[in-house]
């Protein structure tokens, strides 16, 4: 079958937002990607929501997450994200998806 | 059209397609709309090769363009423009926004996104997304067994 679908080709070398089915958010820059969505991120963080403090930032740097895990890829628009403030952003925790 | 809409009416198929007109099911969203729930897919990665499947792409491909809503297994509501779709239901939306940003303000930064077809659970569609009279017409065609 035709491969013109939605592929991440777009977003290579850009920097996404990736969550995953237990519920974290983890930004970095998309390098590579397969047909099982498998993705290699680089100069990964994850966003740690919780409703005590504000988002906590973990580096994690270079990762390959298994396309199983992943629930959605996100094109993050620079300009918007600068504009968060991050800190006071307060949320539970994203649930964990329930096949 | 009407080819691509066959497939609501066949019993056997294992989808399933539902109209609703009053209160929707899902509480997320108030107005009218069409729900089509996916068959269980869990693990699936396969290429689905079934009738049904290719049911559903070539129906997805038609809607490229409206404004949908797709909610997720984990409960997050994604809306925006259908931008692409693929032989495994795996879902670009264009101009999205979170249903319930105050609950979920994950996705703030995010204007383009892709959505993996696993963890589809509804895609929403406007009240144009099916014609209504093919439906009824193709519905009456198969409960009379033709």
């Amino acid at each position: 079958m035709a491969s013109a679908g939605p592929g991440l080709e777009s977003l290579v070398d850009q920097i996404i937002s990736v969550i995953t089915n237990d519920g974290r958010n983890i930004v970095g820059t998309l390098r590579g990607f397969d047909q099982a969505t498998n993705i290699i991120l680089d100069e990964s963080h994850e966003r740690v929501y919780s409703t005590r403090e504000g988002v906590q930032q973990l580096v994690l740097g270079l990762y390959i997450i298994r396309g199983d895990n992943i629930s959605v890829v996100g094109e993050v628009d620079e300009e918007l994200d600068a504009r968060l403030d991050l800190s006071n952003l307060r949320a539970h925790p994203l649930k964990p998806v329930i096949h | 059209m009407e080819e691509v809409l066959r497939w609501f009416c066949l019993p056997r198929s294992g989808c399933r397609a539902s109209i609703s007109g009053g209160p929707v099911s899902s509480p997320l969203l108030a107005p009218p709309l069409i729900s089509i729930s996916l068959p269980g897919e869990g693990e699936r990665r396969s290429p689905p090769s079934s009738c049904c499947f290719l049911l559903f792409f070539s129906y997805f491909k038609e809607l490229v363009g409206k404004e949908v809503t797709v909610e997720l297994k984990n409960d997050l509501a994604i809306r925006g423009t259908l931008h692409s779709v693929d032989q495994y239901l795996n879902i670009k939306l264009e101009n999205t926004r979170v249903v319930d940003q105050d609950k979920y303000p994950h996705m703030l930064s995010v204007r383009n996104c892709f959505i993996r077809g696993s963890v589809v659970r509804y895609v929403l569609l406007p009240q144009d997304g099916v014609d209504i009279d093919i439906l009824h017409d193709a519905t009456r065609r198969e409960a009379r067994g033709g």
